[in-house]
Order: structure tokens, then sequence, then C-alpha cells
């Protein structure tokens, strides 16, 4: 076992942990942190996906070892004081989700496609999501959303989550 | 009620953002794998690596002694209480089928079939302990190939004496729907046009984003069941039958479930293992597939040899249509494993008047995975088959496809429509739907973008594909259910709670794994009962609430389960006029009802239905013989299937020198009948449509000649990423069906259904000139690169060449393929 400080959602741990659990068995077992979810064994699907430091990173091609001293952002910290964050908005108003599963990896996924390009076409878009996989919605939808997140974040002031992933 | 200012007018029909999103992007959600119990134990599955196999001896030994398990159980352990797998659809009297015990016993059908279980403090320990098992196999040859499994030479199950399950016709002159269609073949044979073609529906594999999952807990009277399913109520039924427990002690819910695609239609081997484990145990157990096993050992989908013969005069007017499939069952039969070819059947015919018509159908097992419904289920293969075959024939007369189309279909004055295969269609205007889709398509401009091409012998020519579908939605009638040999019914349920304090619970018996029924129904309850869409509360997936129901799958939730909705709104008004007519001191037959108000015709007295119903709560005041209730419910069983219709275009650019193939421009006009919400609506539609493109693009579950399924990850079974598809276009025209009061027709497979021989016909539409009429699916790069260097050569096209010798008069169904074409580049994988 191994003795871990992460800071997830804004919440700092300390925990022991087995030196092969995977990061999203940590978040999902240990803290309960249900809101990222596992859909795959071989990190093609993205469905696990949370920040790390602000960047995106596939929760389950992470050691929870690898996160000691670090932070951690999930889907379930991306709201601020009960306001969705815009990328969160942007998958409700375009119905960019059917059964939701593959949302939380998206939503973190496309927000730090938006803070690497915050103006992106659609072909950067797509490339961006390209790591997360969606069964449900064509991905038609959660392309737009994505340009509906962007056309926000330009206009002043309406996205905090177009820059810094949320609860950073 | 609170007053919303940019409320719509009505409810129905507007494009209502979803209640399910809150939960679902916030990740409060409640898939089956969140629950932990107090005391919960995990369960890791032993699966044989071989496709065929005796088991000779199992140590459990080392696993048992492994640190945190409690139990292992092997087949031995449960043979005389696991009872076997049932299958509910038998589709003949004969119909042939192994046991398929929940864990093998002494034999494996398939790689991927559970030999042993173990039950662990930890899943980590419990998959640990699973690696220490040691099975002995005494391996036997397995037969996977399906043409193979026709000629009975080696058998999936040597016990059965026969790979055939079963085999099932329609035939329009026996039915008296139509003639006799060997009589319009040799007709055709003599003075018209024979297309005889042999196309594969390549095996798929549903790929449900949620793993499936199952929590039981054995604790408390009822024994409760969480499982990822989209058939609660059918699992509730089976755990009953299989095991021989009382329904009554059993409860089922499917909490949040990450869809279904027909994948999630099933009672599977993991679920009675894990009532198995839980009630030896004695503690609650979970178990989680990884997707591994999930690709490995949920069910497949399609996995056909299709053998068509159509008949046409001249001028391209078809006169008949011969259907002759060979099925891949897998190993076992599933829930309705066996009756999934046979929803084909009706459905060939499609969109056009053919005068004759048979369908016959052999059921083979394998040592594969067994297959079952995947989104579409039976219309996809039927609706491929005949679009592909309407454009071989367009290019045999010299026309345009849309033209062949046009000569054949019924046509919009004719409905309501009996066809050659007995089903009478409600409503529809293909006329209608493909003018308004070629004009979005452009289809003119881009046919003139296409001859330019060719005349300047472009690198990268373009192809157009057209794909005019039918399907029947709304399963079903229980008659017809009957009349197939299918075990249950069609009906659905809708409970309507009308609250003291004025909201709405819905009960419905349908099972939504994404549709958004929580957001449709609220709709639907709002227009009825004139209650804000926000005070209506949807509730579903669970026995112990929502007691009766269906389910949800084939596109029948709003035709069926909306319905039986309807009707228990009406009730509840007609329960709540003489309450209203009492504390309006009016004669009931004076009440009216509308947006919410009991009126008193001819006068402005009125009142809300939230007084009425607090009335009736309180009852402090009601007069003889009046419930103080105004709740109702509903069964309804629908009068009759619908058929939704559309008109796909897809443009493709085929790169003759890689092979390389991209989706240029995909537009559609589907006639769903009227539209509850747009929004959701078009979602279904993009949905389906990839899953339809990627069938002809790009998925296929591959085995390797030992059986073993070498597309067993996602990185080697290759669902297409938001990089590998584009924009559509989508738009509808309305037909409203007339087989049910919302006038709803059913939109959740119509894209999977419609896209497929869209995007081939495209492909091959490019490649015609060269020679080339078949490119088998998915045309990989590979494939079509290998079609245009063999084109012109005088190699035969390999599907074509492969059909002929089996059309010869009298030649059974099941001749063996010729071999010299069967070593095609394209029959390789199988
Ligand atoms: S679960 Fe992490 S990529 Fe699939
Ligand atoms: S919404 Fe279901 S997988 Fe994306």
């Amino acid at each position: 076992m191994t003795r871990i400080n992460v800071t997830v959602d804004g919440v700092g741990y300390e925990d022991e942990v087995e030196p092969r659990t995977l990061l999203v068995h940590y978040l999902r077992e240990t803290l309960g942190k249900t809101g990222t979810v596992v859909g795959c064994d071989t990190s093609n699907c993205g469905a696990c996906t949370v920040h790390l430091d602000g960047r995106s990173v596939k929760s389950c091609n992470v050691l929870a070892v690898q996160a000691d001293g670090h932070e951690v952002t999930t889907i379930e910290g991306l709201a601020q004081d009960g306001e969705l964050h815009p990328m969160q908005r942007a998958f409700h108003d375009c119905h960019a989700l059917q059964c939701g599963y593959c949302t939380p990896g998206m939503i973190m996924q496309a927000i730090d496609v938006l803070n690497d390009n915050p103006h992106p076409s659609e072909e950067q878009i797509r490339v961006g999501l390209e790591g997360n996989l969606c069964r449900c919605t064509g991905y038609h939808n959660i392309v737009k959303a994505v340009q509906q997140a962007a056309d926000e974040g330009s206009t002043a002031g309406a996205s905090a989550g177009a820059t810094a992933g949320g609860a950073q | 009620m609170t007053a919303v200012e940019d409320r719509p007018k009505t409810e129905i029909g507007a494009a209502r953002k979803r209640k399910e999103d809150q939960r679902l992007i916030t990740g409060r959600t409640k898939w089956t794998d969140n629950i932990q119990l107090p005391g919960m134990r995990h369960l890791a599955m032993v699966r044989s690596p071989f496709a065929h196999a005796t088991i000779t001896g199992i140590d459990t030994s080392a696993a048992k002694s492994s640190p945190g398990v409690l139990a292992v159980l092997t087949g031995e352990d449960v043979k005389d209480i696991q009872g076997g797998m049932a299958n509910a659809w038998p589709i003949t009297e004969d119909q042939k089928a192994p046991v398929h015990p929940a864990i093998a016993v002494d034999h494996v059908a398939f790689a991927g079939e559970i030999v042993a279980v173990v039950v662990a403090r930890s899943a980590a320990a419990a998959r640990d302990a699973a690696e220490l098992v040691d099975v002995d196999y005494d391996e036997l040859p397995p037969v996977l190939d399906l043409k193979e499994a026709a000629k009975d030479a080696v058998l999936a199950h040597p016990s059965l004496g026969t790979n055939k399950s079963a085999f099932w016709q329609f035939d329009s002159a026996g039915a008296g729907t139509g003639g006799p269609v060997d009589e319009a073949i040799e007709k055709a044979r003599a003075d018209g046009i024979v297309i005889e073609r042999e196309y594969r529906q390549q095996r798929l594999i549903p790929a449900f984003m949620e793993p499936r999952s199952v929590v039981c807990d054995p604790t408390g009277e009822q024994l409760t069941i969480w499982t990822a399913t989209q058939v609660p109520h059918f699992v509730r039924i089976f755990t009953a039958l299989v095991l021989g427990i009382p329904e009554s002690k059993i409860r089922v819910i499917a909490p949040d479930v990450g869809g279904g695609f027909g994948g999630k239609l099933q009672h599977t081997p993991e679920e009675v293992i894990a009532v198995l484990a839980a009630r030896h145990t004695g503690k609650p157990v979970k178990y989680t597939e990884t997707r591994s096993e999930s690709l490995l050992s949920g069910h497949h989908g399609r996995d056909q040899w299709q053998k068509l013969t159509l008949a046409a005069t001249k001028d391209g007017t078809v006169t008949g249509l011969k259907v002759d499939l060979l099925a891949d069952m897998g190993a076992y039969l599933g829930l309705v494993t066996s009756g999934i070819p046979v929803l084909g059947a009706f459905m060939f015919n499609a969109i056009y008047k053919f005068p004759a018509y048979q369908f016959n159908c052999t059921n083979l097992f394998t040592n594969k995975t067994w297959t079952d419904a995947y989104r579409g289920a039976g219309r996809p293969e039927a609706t491929y088959a005949i679009e592909r075959l309407m454009d071989e024939l367009a290019a045999e007369v010299g026309v345009d496809p849309l033209e062949i189309r046009e000569k054949n279909w019924i046509k919009h004055e004719e409905f309501p429509f009996t066809t050659v295969a007995g089903m009478t269609y409600d409503s529809g205007n293909y006329e209608a739907a493909t003018a308004r889709a070629r004009e979005l398509f452009d289809y003119d401009g881009l046919r003139r973008e296409q001859q330019e091409r060719r005349d300047r012998k472009d690198p990268v020519q373009l192809g157009l594909g057209v794909s005019t579908f039918t399907e029947m939605c709304g399963l079903a009638p229980s008659r017809v259910l009957g009349a197939l040999r299918y075990a249950a019914g069609g009906w659905e349920h809708a409970t309507v709670r009308m609250l003291p304090t004025g909201k709405v619970e819905v009960v419905t018996g349908t099972s939504p794994h994404g549709q958004g029924h929580e957001t449709v129904w609220s709709q639907i309850i709002a227009d009825k009962l004139g209650v804000p869409f926000e005070d209506v509360e949807v509730l579903h997936g669970d026995t112990q609430i929502a007691n009766r129901g269906l389910d949800t799958y084939g596109s029948r939730s709003l035709v069926v389960g909306g319905q039986a909705l309807v009707m228990a709104a009406d009730r509840v008004i007609e329960k709540a006029k003489p309450h209203a007519a009492h504390l309006l001191e009016a004669s009931v037959d004076d009440i009216e009802f509308s947006g919410g108000q009991f009126k008193v015709k001819g006068t402005d007295k009125g009142k809300a239905m939230a007084e009425v119903v607090w009335a009736a709560f309180s009852s402090h005041d009601l007069p003889e013989g009046l419930e103080p209730t105004l709740d109702a419910d509903a069964t309804y069983d629908p009068v009759d299937f619908s058929f939704p219709h559309g008109t796909h275009l897809c443009a493709m650019e085929v790169d003759t020198e890689t092979g390389q193939v991209s989706m240029r421009k995909y537009v559609c006009v589907d006639d769903i009948g009227n539209i509850m919400n747009p929004l959701i609506v078009e979602g279904q539609v993009h949905g389906g449509l990839v899953q339809g493109i990627a069938q002809a693009l790009w998925e296929e579950a591959v085995y390797d000649d030992q059986g073993t399924l070498v597309s067993g990850s996602f990185v080697d079974y290759t669902l297409p990423t938001a990089a590998d598809t584009i924009s559509f276009v989508t738009d509808n025209t309305v037909s409203p069906s007339t087989t049910n009061d919302l006038g709803a027709k059913g939109v959740g497979e119509a894209g999977c259904i419609a896209s497929t021989p869209a995007v081939v016909n495209a492909v091959v539409d490019a490649l015609r000139p060269m020679g080339i009429n078949d490119i088998q699916m998915p045309c990989t790069p590979e494939r079509v690169w290998k079609a245009i260097r063999s084109a012109g050569s005088d190699q035969a096209d390999a599907t074509t060449g492969d059909a002929q010798p089996h059309f010869d008069a009298g030649a059974p169904n099941q001749a063996p393929p010729d071999p010299s074409s069967s070593a095609s580049a394209e029959g390789a994988d199988q």
C-alpha cells in the first residue's frame, strides 16, 4: 500500500492505495466519485476522462499513485455554485447526449479541446474528440455543442470553463 | 402552478430540452456499477478460451484458498438448480436448440462461455483468483463458417445431431397475398430481367457504451436485482422461470442504463449467475463485465448470407422477389435470436408493389457468440438487400436509381396499402420525402459533378447512393406475435397518478436507456392534462413501481407505450368529470375539459385540474359512489404496426488509387408520422445513421479459424469516432400514422436501417463504370482497392459469381458455395 495526497474537485484526500489501483477506480470506489465511468479496458473510449492539473487524461490510464500531489477535476466538480459549466449547458442545449454514459468524459475532453484552441474548426473539434467514443449521438450534436461553447467563450466573460477547466 | 413565459402553445411537437440531462451532465448518475451495498461481494467469470471443447475437469482449490475468496462455483456445483437460459421465440414447432446452461457443465460451444465463477471480497481479488482456476478441456473441432455449418459435416452441438435450428418460410402464393414467385422468375428469365445476387450481412457487435453490470441483493423478502438492461420486466419473468423462484419474490430495477441498441434486450447468464452467487453466499453480489468480456460474450447481431433473385420486366417493373437466407444463431438461442431474421421477412418488399414474393430462412448454429437483436433487428438486413437490388436493377435497365424506385413504389394515394408480405401500411408519401431529399442534396448537381469526374478520369470518383426505406415499428400487436409463435404479447402499460399538490406521476412500462421518455412522456401529459411540463415526473424501470410493462425495443415505446399513456390520461379526465360536476354544481354531461380546466358548457364557470384533484384527495364532500382518487391506468395492445419511411441520399468519394472512401454529404428526409419532440427525433436519426454507416464502412466481428474473436477489444472492433464522421442534413415530411392517437410512427431504428445501403450504393455507384457491382461490407479501403484491382480482369465479381450456382432450379438452399469463388478476398475473414 502506498500513501497518496490528492485534491479532487477541490477537496483534499489522503489515502492508502494498492500501487496497481487505477485512478478511475480510486475515484469511483474509494472516493465515491461515480460520475466518472469506465467504458473499456484498452484506453480507447475516453468515458473515464478527467482533468489532472487542468489537462485531460484518461483516468483508466493513470495510476492513483501518479496523481499523488496533483489536482483532479471530474465531471462532478465542474458546475460551480449550482451554475452549470458552459460546456455542460451546451451539451444540454444541443441535445449532445442520449444515454449519457460517454458524456462525463466527452465534456471533460471537449473543455480540453477549447483550452487548447478556443476557436476550432469543425474538423479540429472532430479530431480533438477522436479519443472519446459515443454510440448514441453520431457525434453530430456533440460537435454542435462544442461549437456553441466556443462561440459563447468568445463573448466577454461568458465562459470560465473555456479557459481553466472549471474547478481548477 | 408556475407560469412560464416562453411556454410553447402545445408541448407536443416542441423542441423541449431533455429533463434527463441534468443528472447526466453533472455526473449525478445511477449506473448499476455505481451501486455499493453493505457486505457486497464481487464476481469474476472464468471463460472458455476454446470455441468448442468438452470440459474434463476443473480444479478450483488454488482459487478457493486465494485471499478474500468466499466461493468458486462451477457448472457441476449448480447443474441441478441453474435451469437453462430461455428462448422466447421458437419460430417453428420443431425448432431445435441445445440446452443453454448459465455456467457450462461439461461442454463449451463458444469462446467466452462461462465455466466457473469466483465470489470474492473485491473485484480485484475475484479476478486474481479467477486466474487460478484450472480447467482441463478436450478440444473439439469448431464449426465457424455459416455455409460450412449448413453442410452439417462438423457440428456445433454434437448432441443435437444437426446445425439446423429451424427453417421458416413465407410464400405469397401460399398466404394468398400474391402470386407464385417461381413463375415470375421463369417468365423473367424468358423475356425480362433477372437479377441474382448474394449479399453478406457481416457479424456486428451492439457495443453500447455502458458495459453490462448486475447487482443482486438476496437479503430481505424480495430478491432485488439491479441490472443494465433494456428489459427489466423480461428479466423478472425469466429469472422466475429459469430458476424456479416465485415471480412475486423478485424485484428487478434498471437504473440509469447506458445504451442498449438491442444488445441489452436479453436475459443473460451473468444475471442468472449473480442470483445463484447471492443465494449461495447470502450476500449482495456485483458483477460488471470488462469491455473485452462485453464484446466477447454479449450477444452479437446480423450475420447472414442472403441469396436474392429479383424478377422484372424489361422496363424495370418488378414482378417477383425470392429471398434465401442462412442466418447464424451462434452457439445458442438467446431470448429472441431465432426470430430476428423473421422480423425481416415482412420488409424485403419494402415500399414496392411486388406481385410475388417468397422468403426462406434457415437458422444455423455455429461455435460463435450467439446473435440476437441489434438495432433494426431483421429490418436492416431486408432493407439492405432490396435497396442494393433496386440499384442493380436500375443499372441493368439503364435508368437513374430514383426512377426505378418511383416506377415500383406505392403511390401516396394508394395508402392504406396491403403488401405482398401481408402487411397493411398505414400511411406514407414516398414522392414527397424523395422530392425534399433531392432538393436538400442537390441531386442533379452532384450527378453532373459525378459525370464530370468520370469524363476527366479523376482518380477520386464520386458515387451517389439512394435508400428509400420503410420499416415496421411499434412491436407489436399481440395477435401477430402469437401467430409468429412468440411467447409474449406486445402491449404496453401506463399509469397516471394525480398527486394532491397538483403534480403528476406517470408510470410507464417502457424502459428507456437514452431515448428521452421522461421528457416526451411529460410533454404528452402536459398537453393532455393541461399541467406544466415541469410538474410531471416519469417513473420507470423498477418492477415494484412499474409493475406492468414490456419494456423498450423495436421502436415501440412511443407508438405503443405513448398510446397507453394517452388512454390513461383520458381516463383521468373521465374520472375527474363527475368530481368537477359536483364542485361546479352542474350535470356531468355539461362538463368539458380543455387547457387544464373543467368548464360548464356555455358558462365561464370552471375548476382547474389541481382543484379537482385536491377535492378528490381531501374527499370531505364526495357524492356517493365516487372514488376518492383520479388515478388511472391503461394497457394498450396495438391494433397494427406503423410504417415510417424515408429517403436517404449519400455522396461518397472513392479514391481509386488507394481504395480510401470518404463521405461527402448525407441527406435524409424521414417520415415518422407526427413528431413529439424534433430535438429528440433528430438525435435518434443521427445516432442511427452512424451505426448504419459503421456497418457499411468499418465494423465487423471477426473470428480466426480457431474460433477466437480477434476483434475483441475497441482496438480491433472499430467503432466510428467523431473524426470518422460528418455532420448530416436531416428533415422530415409528415404522414400521421393512423394506428395510434398520437399519429406517431417510431424513429429509433430508422437511421440505422436506411443508411447502410445508401452508403454501399454510393460506393458501388462510384465504381460501377469499372464493372464493379458489389463490395462486401464493411467496405474497407483494402476491399475497395482489391475490387478495383480485380475489376476488368477475367476474375468474376466475388459475390455475384458465388450466387449463381445456387439458383439452379431445384438446387437446395444449403448448396455448398462454388469453391473457386469462395477464395475471394472478401470471404477470407469468415
Ligand atoms: S475507460 Fe478509460 S478509455 Fe475507456
Ligand atoms: S450518449 Fe450514449 S454513448 Fe454517448
